[in-house]
């Protein structure tokens, strides 16, 4: 696992730039958590309390709005995120075994990172790619139709 | 030379992007003028990358184009190896009525002149030109019914926020597709983005709301990407802003992102969402129409419910209603999926049986093997197996058959799939996005992964108690997310009774 980077005096003027950035709008939470994700790769612990601050909210409620969504993770992850979606439509066409294939290829399960901090799995429910599924989607890059010999081939260059 | 290729994202994951470089590559290699338009899908996602050439007698489809079949293309284009026809001529397309996505794959989908070019802000200059009220009862008289999911009458929901007090209301978007086997609103927002931000304009109008947003996921990338410049666009050229063409009507809109949870597409998480609160489902009343977003009035719309609405306000209502079946009126954009032969995008009137899409439109399966059952409707749908293939597609009478047609979703699984696993799997999958507010959701949905699991190394007991566990499911769930997964873990057991009975193959 990446170790966390410190939250520092850089990260702080980060954050504040990111919180200025959204001053005004209605709703700015979940709009500041996807920028500062962006940011960091991850959302720092250390950001919530300035961010509930800012906002005029506890620090218990942040946590709890971040923590309801699967998107946000409180650290970092490997250098390549690869989803793979397991929903019905991709069932259908034999997701189940290619996740179990890739599991067993890179050691890992869902939400797991590889131990050289290459490759993180995580389970997506729809790409909206479902007439051409199995559907995943390799640091934002989408692919249809995916298996074995696809991922390979785009995961060779991640390590 | 004038040349099309998807940006849509199914033809971009199964390598438009790659066939575009390639056709500029190859036209600056032979220097030939080129312009490629990267427009929306035409639907036929097993064509995909589906590439068209402009000709004198229409434009030409090529699919599914490889880069290295690019090259060919320049030296003749009726003798390329992928030379389909012409596009309009396909039988897939001939066979559609295509009111909401007549423009998606026709035209460029960020070019205002092309969307005008092609019946493109009739209807917001028609809205222009009546009262609010009477946008409201044209929009009540075509039946249109909401496209999300749940099929309230549009134009009944619009009249509640019509009539509701306020100087501030808002229409809000619901593009958070989260269902299995959807995929038509992300279409529309790649393909032909203007004719949602007409849609919402003229909503704005008739309910006097000046604010608009569309909540989509963060699963939809290029569908982020596309909508926000055409919003960009449409600001610049006055058909948002202050002044909507002109008109002393106020109507802006702004893009919001989810983070990964399908209870964020109930309408009332979606608002908590929004306003940056824990996205639990509020209990209703108070209605959103009443008190929605900030706790103002909001009409909160599916993006096909609103797309819709641009086709309506242009033809009139009685031209909408006219198509479709029962109370089932207009169009819907059926969305076929899974292990399907051809799959992708077929709108078309209500009425069609389940067995002609499934076996006539779609051709069966792609494995080739029988169509074992169809989920449709999404993950909270219910499984048709062929006996129920005679079911007309309305609203009435998938509930009929105690089912529903959802967002018109449909997954078609061959006789390999484990209807056992699928049950299994959608209480899997309600336990994981469940909001946590009903004991029944959050409680229940993992104990039937457990019974379900009993079930599946062999004994039988645990049957009797997954039934009882979805009546409780049914009875004590607030929202659609705890109170419909019994559909597809019910309609699995009660058609499907052999995938479950694993005590006798354990015995054997
Ligand atoms: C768990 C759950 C998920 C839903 N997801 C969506 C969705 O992704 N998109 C949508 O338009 N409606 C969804 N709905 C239905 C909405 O609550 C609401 O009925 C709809 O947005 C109203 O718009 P309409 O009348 O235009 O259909 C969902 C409902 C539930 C219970
Ligand atoms: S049924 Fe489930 S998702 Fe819906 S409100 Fe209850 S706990 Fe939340």
């Amino acid at each position: 696992m990446p170790a966390t980077p410190a939250f520092d005096a850089a990260g702080e003027e980060t954050l504040s730039e990111i919180l200025n950035a959204h001053r005004g709008i209605e709703g700015p939470l979940l709009p500041i958590l996807h920028a500062v994700q962006e940011a960091f790769g991850h959302v720092p612990q250390e950001a919530l309390p300035i961010i509930a601050q800012d906002l005029n909210i506890s620090r218990a409620e942040a946590h709890g709005v971040m923590s309801f969504y699967h998107d946000f993770r409180e650290n970092p992850a490997g250098r390549t995120v690869l989803k793979l979606c397991r929903a019905e439509a991709c069932k259908s066409v034999g997701a189940d075994a290619l996740a179990d294939q890739t599991r067993e290829k890179l050691g890992i399960d869902w939400h797991d990172t590889t131990e050289d901090g290459a490759i993180t799995l995580e389970p997506v429910f729809c790409l909206g790619l479902c007439a051409c599924g199995p559907a995943a989607m390799v640091n934002g890059k989408l692919v249809g139709r995916a298996d074995a010999a696809k991922l390979d081939k785009i995961l060779e260059g991640a390590r | 030379m004038k040349i099309w290729v998807p940006l849509d994202s199914a033809a971009v994951a199964l390598g438009a992007d790659d066939v575009a470089d390639a056709i500029s590559a190859e036209a600056a290699k032979r220097g030939v003028d080129v312009t490629i338009v990267r427009n929306g899908s035409r639907g036929m996602i097993w064509l995909e990358p589906l590439v068209e050439v402009a000709t004198d007698d229409g434009r030409l489809a090529f699919g599914p184009m490889e880069p290295g079949e690019v090259p060919a293309l320049f030296d003749g284009l009726e003798s390329h190896a992928k030379c389909l026809g012409l596009t309009e001529e396909l039988p897939w397309m001939v066979r559609q009525t295509r009111l909401t996505f007549a423009r998606c794959g026709v035209i460029d989908p960020l070019s205002l002149h092309d969307y005008e070019l092609h019946h493109g802000l009739k209807g917001l200059k028609r809205a222009l030109s009546m009262m609010p009220a009477e946008i409201v009862q044209e929009v009540t008289d075509s039946g249109l019914r909401g496209r999300g999911g749940a099929g309230f009458p549009t134009g009944i929901k619009w009249k509640t926020v019509h009539d509701a007090a306020g100087p501030q209301k808002y229409i809000v978007c619901n593009a958070d597709e989260g269902d299995s086997a959807t995929f038509a609103d992300r279409m529309l927002m790649e393909g032909d983005p203007f004719t949602l931000i007409e849609g919402m304009a003229i909503a704005g109008i008739a309910v006097g709301a000046t604010k608009g947003y569309i909540y989509t996921r963060s699963e939809y990338p290029i569908a982020i990407s596309q909508f926000q410049k055409a919003i960009e666009i449409a600001r610049r050229e006055g058909i948002l802003g202050p002044r909507v063409m002109g008109s002393d009507y106020s109507f802006d809109m702004e893009v919001r992102v989810g983070a990964g949870a399908y209870v964020c597409g109930e309408e009332t998480s979606l608002l908590n969402s929004m306003e940056g609160k824990r996205a639990v489902v509020r209990a209703k009343p108070p209605l959103p129409a009443l008190e929605g977003f900030m706790g103002k009035p909001t009409v909160v719309n599916n993006v096909i419910s609103l797309a819709s609405v641009p086709v309506i306000m242009d033809r009139g209502a009685a031209f909408y209603k006219n198509y479709g079946m029962g109370r089932s009126h207009g169009t819907m954009a059926l969305q076929i999926a899974g292990n399907v032969k051809y799959g992708g995008l077929f709108e078309t009137a209500f009425g069609l049986s389940l067995g002609e899409i499934v076996e006539d439109i779609a051709g069966g399966t792609a494995s080739g093997r029988p169509v074992k059952a169809v989920q449709v409707g999404g993950p909270l749908g219910a499984w048709f197996p062929p006996a129920l293939f005679d079911t007309p597609f309305t609203y009435e009478d998938f509930a009929a058959k105690d089912g529903l047609i959802g967002h018109a979703g449909l997954t078609i699984a061959d006789d390999s799939v484990d209807m056992l696993k699928m049950a299994r799997f959608a209480m899997e999958f309600c336990a994981i996005e469940s909001c946590g507010k009903c004991t029944p959701c959050r409680i229940g949905a993992v104990r039937g992964v457990e019974t379900l699991d009993r079930v599946a190394a062999g004994d039988p007991s645990g049957i009797p108690l997954v039934a009882d566990l979805c009546n409780t499911m049914k009875s004590g769930s607030l929202c659609a997310l705890g109170g419909f997964t019994p559909y597809p873990v019910m309609s699995a057991l009660t058609h499907f009774p052999d995938d479950f009975a694993t005590a006798k193959e354990a015995a054997e």
